[in-house]
């Protein structure tokens, strides 16, 4: 196929060959975005929390008034649940993977350090980290001497005690890996205001319970902090969840029916509303991205139609002088093919733009090489597809259409 | 003429029905799109009390100690109790009042019904003068009630309907938390957005049903929701809140004037000095006085989200206009012999020029029909999401105008570079080749 002759064609249909790249390369900048958005989202979504999510559940509850004896009361909540069939653990916690409300420290490398390293989520709670289900990849799990009730510590910390504050802790391995790249954590310090606590064990996930910034997602932390907040999981199998759950709040109103229950829920049921605003967001671009490639693809159609339809004579013309059905599908196929490529070429840097520009604004990961090489397939098929109507049309002129004046 | 060009123009889209309808789906599908995200972003950021917002401000004061000190940042975004009693009992503004989130249980006396968790305010008397909070019965509490912590109420118009059959309730008990309360007033319905007085408690979140004065509530130890940042020793301990290095309240001032408001501000620096002379307070003095839209401004209220959208959407409605551009421009092209004519009997290449246009116009008028219809579709999947703005996507009536313009003066804009094109026409070549 000659391609000079598409050209020369072309620069005598300046504006319209301009529409069409400009078309394209539009559609391919935000396409090669949207999708990359998308597959952002979708790795949120599907982020590993660490926990054993089919078989836990949460309770939260608080009491109407003032109440006393939380600490024995919650023993009394914790025996009874232990005693539903079918549980196998149970913990009183501050907080929970996907539960939104979060407790957070800073977190000092140096006690004379003024800013902090960085952030953390702090989870307590005895029992803690075998109801979650976290798997333990290194040192040791936290054990009962360790643990301090969370009104002696808050007494201990406002005396400026060090001893009423707890000396271990448990973190994840991506938080160790961010405070000690390449070392292990065993044993090493971190310091929380001025208290030097000693990471004892290292878990392999455990995600926070709301997340600010993807990168710090599963920086967290477990202390052997006994707490009495109302807020109990419960591990069970997965088929047993619903009656579990039932037989549970049963029990807890029946202990002390002077309390409202805030939440009752299942982990997977955590886990979908934590990610709602993420999956419409996906569903979102995907509709915009595929609304784009049907115009755009309708677009084609119809230019390709008009320039059929004005070519007419001269097809005629070609076809009486000996041109094959095929040369003048070849010939249209070329054309599109030659704008397309024209078009990608202006998209990817386009793209590459609109990429730099989310960069500085949504804190977006640079745009992988892959999305340009497919990018372009995507275009080109398109492109294709849409101007296979018209080309067959035109492909079917007769040649008699040369004689005619009209 | 107009008419007779608004005949030509539709004669002239009958002629090709299915270029036509592609023209007017891209338009409509741009439009659709644009104008949905275009008023979600109108909603969200609006001005919560316009009129009145450009006098209500934000007072930032810097109390922490020297740990993490970096000159220039933001001072905390809310204050400690001791400074926002200090400033609340100056009196300095026009109206002042301190305020935190919280949650109550409430014990209703109606048999058959649980006991119950509702959002609640705790703050002080000038709240609902300051912001023009509407009441269908009763009013709010006086600066005596804050001060004797007395035990009232006032209660949202859902929780009365809820509680009292939407009768008239002042004057009736409430148990809260194991407390009688006296229902002082029944705010009429009340929901400004954002959220603006707390955006702690979710930008677009629905306004709390229970006001409670602050001091009443500090003493009955009600449940406290919200954000807390401690220094130093503050633990956040809540027997101690009243003395703790933690901010946790917010504290909005009214000022009816820019001369008062830099008054305000000059005041606030003094009393930072004073403070640090004192020896509470550590840092350089830093004060920061933002009014409500500079406030809504800081905190980002309007989602990252929503401004994403609403560029995607933009950006598709250009690619719309692009594609409707190329195929006018091939439909007018087509109609040179016809052009040609007109042209030969004497029309100006003016005359030709307005009649393309005013078809571009009945293509843009029919887009901003479909577009319009999209929207509303569109929105409505918008109030089916779950955020908490979703149930404020609603289209008004300035936004419905504005479809109308886009939807016209884009089509119109994109008819320009056809109409002219085929101007351009020489009316002898046409008539020859015929």
């Amino acid at each position: 196929m000659d391609i000079l002759p598409i050209l020369s064609t072309l620069r005598r249909h300046k504006i319209t060959a301009f529409l069409v790249i400009i078309e394209i390369a539009l559609t391919c900048a935000i396409v090669c975005n949207a999708v990359f958005l998308i597959s952002q989202r979708l790795d949120r979504i599907h982020m590993q929390s660490g926990v054993a999510e089919h078989e836990l559940l949460q309770i939260v509850l608080t009491d109407i008034g003032v109440t006393k004896d939380e600490k024995a009361r919650t023993l009394t909540d914790i025996a009874a649940l232990r005693q539903i069939p079918g549980v196998t653990e149970v913990a009183s916690v501050n907080q929970a993977p996907f539960g939104n409300s979060s407790w957070n420290s800073g977190i000092k490398l140096d006690p004379k350090q003024r800013v902090s390293t960085l952030n953390a989520s702090t989870y307590y709670g005895e029992n803690a980290l075998q109801t979650l289900g976290t798997q333990l990849v290194m040192g040791r799990n936290l054990q009962p001497d360790d643990y301090m009730d969370f009104d002696d510590v808050v007494k201990a910390a406002a005396a400026k005690d060090p001893k009423g504050i707890p000396k271990v802790t448990v973190i994840t391995q991506t938080l160790a890996e961010r405070l000690w790249p390449g070392q292990g954590a065993l044993g090493k310090q971190i310091y929380l205001s001025d208290y030097p606590i000693t990471v004892v064990g290292v878990v392999k996930d455990l995600v926070r319970p709301s997340i600010f910034d993807d990168a710090a997602a599963k920086f967290s932390m477990v202390f052997p902090v006994r707490i009495t907040e109302g807020q109990y999981l419960i591990r069970t199998a997965p088929e047993n969840r619903d009656a579990v759950l039932k037989a549970a709040l049963e029990k807890l109103k029946a202990i002390n029916p002077h309390r409202v229950v805030l939440k009752k829920r299942s982990m997977d049921e955590m886990r979908h509303d934590f990610f709602q605003n993420d999956r419409a967001m996906a569903g979102l671009l995907v509709g915009v991205c595929v609304a784009l490639l049907v115009v755009t693809a309708l677009g084609i159609v119809g230019l390709g139609s008009f320039w059929v339809a004005q070519r007419r004579r001269q097809i005629g013309v070609r076809r009486a002088l000996g041109a094959t059905r095929r040369n003048i599908l070849n010939y249209f196929q070329t054309e599109n093919f030659l704008l397309a490529t024209i078009g990608i070429v202006v998209g990817m840097v386009m793209a590459y733009g609109i990429n730099l520009l989310l960069m500085v604004h949504y804190e977006l990961p640079r745009l992988p090489a892959i999305y340009f090489p497919v990018g372009a397939l995507l275009l080109w098929a398109i492109g294709q597809l849409a101007v296979l109507g018209p080309a067959m049309r035109a492909a079917a002129v007769p040649p008699v259409v040369a004689t005619r004046s009209v | 003429m107009f008419g007779y060009y608004l005949d030509l123009a539709l004669r002239s889209l009958r002629r090709n029905k299915m270029l036509t309808a592609l023209m007017v789906l891209a338009i409509a599908l741009g439009i659709g799109a644009s104008m949905t995200t275009l008023t979600v972003l109108h909603v969200l950021s609006g001005d919560p009390l316009p009129g009145k917002s450009g006098t209500l401000f934000y007072p930032q004061l810097d109390p922490q100690d020297m740990d993490g000190y970096e000159p220039g940042k933001e001072p905390p975004r809310q204050v400690t109790w001791i400074d926002g009693m200090n400033l609340l009992h100056a009196q300095r503004g026009d109206r002042q009042a301190l305020m935190t989130g919280g949650a109550v249980p409430v014990q209703p006396t109606q048999s058959g019904m649980d006991p119950f968790y509702s959002d609640a305010r705790y703050t002080t008397g000038d709240f609902f003068a300051m912001f023009q909070v509407p009441f269908l019965y009763g009013r709010g509490w006086s600066a005596s009630d804050d001060e004797g912590k007395a035990r009232v109420v006032v209660i949202t118009r859902t929780l009365n309907d809820k509680l009292f059959a939407g009768k008239d309730s002042t004057g009736q008990t409430l148990r809260l938390s194991d407390t009688a309360f006296r229902i002082v007033g029944v705010l009429d319905s009340w929901r400004p957005n954002p959220h603006f007085y707390d955006v702690n408690m979710g930008n677009y979140a629905a306004s709390e049903d229970v006001f409670v004065p602050l001091a009443t509530a500090r003493e009955l130890r009600m449940d406290r929701n919200g954000s807390m940042d401690c220094w130093g020793s503050g633990g956040g301990d809540e027997e101690h809140l009243e003395t703790a290095t933690c901010v946790w309240l917010q504290f909005w001032v009214q000022l009816d004037s820019p001369a008062k408001a830099a008054a305000y501000k000059d005041y606030l620096v003094h009393y930072s000095q004073e403070q640090k002379s004192l020896g509470r307070f550590e840092r350089p003095v830093n004060v920061r006085l933002p009014n409500l839209m500079e406030w809504l401004d800081i905190n980002k209220v309007v989602p990252g989200d929503v401004r994403l959208q609403t560029w995607l959407a933009l950006g598709f409605l250009l690619v719309c206009l692009v594609n409707t551009v190329g195929l006018m421009l091939a439909k007018f092209l087509r109609r040179a012999g016809e052009l040609g004519v007109r042209r030969a009997l004497g029309a100006s290449k003016r005359e030709v020029f307005m009649q393309l246009l005013v078809e571009a116009g009945v293509i843009g008028l029919a887009g901003g029909i479909g577009g319009l219809l999209l929207a509303f579709l569109g929105l409505w999947l918008v109030r089916r999401q779950p955020s908490d703005y979703a149930s404020l996507a609603h289209l008004d009536v300035s936004m419905l105008l504005i479809t109308f313009l886009l939807a016209v003066g884009a089509s119109l804009l994109a008819g320009l570079l056809p109409a002219w094109r085929a101007c351009q026409i020489t009316p002898a070549l046409q008539l020859k080749s015929q």
